[in-house]
């Protein structure tokens, strides 16, 4: 296997150095992938869009479309993980794990239905269990909110700095992920649960796919965010800037939901009882 | 753009693509790709393409490597080659 | 050969990027372990984002975002002001965006398949997986 790698990695190497010689000569204003759509989205996006930031207007405006089933394709990962791995809550025996705070002492507890649990000296664990560590939670519990923060001024900014609802949704979902892993996984599903993140992620694409039906109901083509200007009481350009803006939160919607419920499965195994 | 900081940058990219497959230790390994990432996310900003850096940055280098750090402390930690 | 050679050298770069496409390919091809084929799998995908990215790449022109383009009223500053030459191609980088996106997407799904497989067989060496199925 190893002689077989090494002879198809020479060969398409040498295929793709033997192409070398036609590239153009890199960062040349003049080579052709400068020349024929581009120019046109440079100079347009600013009178017809109003979004200064010209990636964020083809992205959500002009190629709005590749967008829209790039948030579908997101949303079917998340899909997809939580098919392959979730095991139904009845197959799993509920045994939970209980330590006496003062002395030490652990206990395992199977749980029936009948007899309701309070155990006020016990504190609840995991089977790999790590003593109460004061200086990571306190600062993760600090920096978080700031952290969500930041997010949400990453996705509402992207007009004009770089930005947008994917790496708005990406931090919002690292921010949970970071409660998960400095605490433990049944707080960050406390603070979000399972059927929250099954129902945001399709509200996502719901919000991307619902604007682009508006505009087609109002009369216009899918996803001509002209339309709403109706809707909106503005003037045409700046309803395409609001119009973007709405469908950069479905996107940050779908992203968030999504990489929370991955990790939520992938380190829980399915189980959800405990996490990394 | 400056080529010596381009090299440099560069040759940590390489360095850190061949350690993360060749290091016999999945956990080093899933570590040296956040690293390589973020060695990604510098060449990406360099060159201007500073929407692909800040996604780079924040899928890369951050969620990309929590997801293998859970899939690694799921399985196993050891392998032979 | 001479010019392809010349070529060669002025591209440098280019070259460093086809280097790394190769050690994602080879390790996708070559490694025995599942989660190394998956790292292998990243790097190619990195590598060829970074390839298309330089693509896009201007001398002497700056990030896509149009300075003083905000407040009321700016979209009426018309195409006079802005000239193309003097901003990097947006195109690539929107491309690349969905690219990452729908790698990082790649990556859960495929490390939740490799779960699966180590739920079944105990090992992630692929010799030992197939060893197993052998001898059922």
């Amino acid at each position: 296997m190893r002689a077989l790698g090494i002879i198809v990695v020479i060969l398409t190497g040498a295929v793709l150095l033997y192409a070398l010689g036609d590239f153009p000569s890199w960062a040349d204003p003049t080579s052709p992938a400068h020349k024929h759509v581009s120019p046109a989205y440079i100079e347009k996006s600013l009178e017809q869009t109003s979004v200064p930031n010209i990636v964020t207007a083809v992205l959500a405006d002009y190629r709005g479309y590749d967008t829209m089933f790039e948030t579908t394709v997101i949303f079917g990962a998340g899909v997809v993980c939580f098919f392959l791995l979730r095991t139904p809550r009845k197959d799993r025996a509920r045994v939970r794990r209980y330590r006496h705070v003062l002395t030490g002492m652990t206990i395992r507890v199977k749980e029936t239905r009948k007899t309701p649990l309070v155990l006020e000296e016990f504190e609840r664990i995991d089977t790999l269990w790590a003593p109460h560590d004061l200086i990571i939670k306190t600062a993760c519990r600090i920096l978080i909110p700031f952290i969500q923060l930041f997010a949400l001024y990453v996705i509402a900014h992207g007009h004009h700095s770089p930005g947008g609802g994917f790496q708005g949704g990406v931090i919002l979902g690292a921010s949970l992920i970071l409660l998960a892993i400095s605490h433990d996984l049944r707080t960050a599903l406390g603070r979000m649960s399972e059927r929250l993140h099954a129902i945001l992620c399709p509200i996502g694409v719901f919000i991307y796919a619902g604007t682009g039906a508006l505009c087609l109901a109002l009369g216009f083509n899918f996803l001509d965010y002209g339309a709403l200007a109706r809707i909106l009481h503005v003037d045409p350009v700046t309803a395409r800037s609001h119009g973007i803006l709405i469908v950069e939160i479905g996107v940050g919607l779908a992203v968030m939901a999504t990489m929370v419920w991955i990790y939520s499965n992938i380190s829980s195994k399915g189980k959800y009882d405990e996490g990394l | 753009m400056i080529w010596q900081l381009d090299l440099a940058i560069l040759t940590l990219v390489v360095v850190t693509a061949i350690g993360a497959i060749a290091v016999k230790d999945l956990l080093g390994s899933a570590i040296l790709f956040g690293a390589y990432s973020f060695m990604m996310c510098l060449l990406w900003s360099i060159m201007g393409a500073v929407d692909v850096a800040f996604t780079e940055a924040s899928v890369g280098a951050g969620v990309s490597t929590v997801f293998f750090v859970a899939a690694v402390f799921r399985t196993t930690r050891r392998t032979k080659d | 050969m001479s010019n392809l050679l010349s070529s060669i050298v002025d591209n440098y770069n280019y070259l460093i990027y086809i280097i790394l496409m190769m050690i994602g390919l080879y390790a996708m091809i070559a490694k025995k372990n599942l989660v190394k084929k998956i790292v292998g799998m990243n790097v190619l995908q990195t590598a060829i984002i970074l390839f298309y990215v330089s693509i896009g790449a201007k001398k002497g022109a700056t990030i896509p975002i149009i300075q003083h383009g905000h407040g009321e009223g700016a979209h009426e500053m018309g195409a006079s002001v802005i000239k193309a030459a003097e901003y990097i191609n947006p195109l690539p980088h929107v491309l690349m965006l969905t690219a990452i996106v729908v790698a990082v997407a790649t990556l859960g799904v495929a490390l939740a398949l490799a779960i699966k497989v180590y739920d079944r067989y105990q090992t992630l060496e692929e010799d030992e997986i197939l060893a197993q199925i052998r001898e059922k």
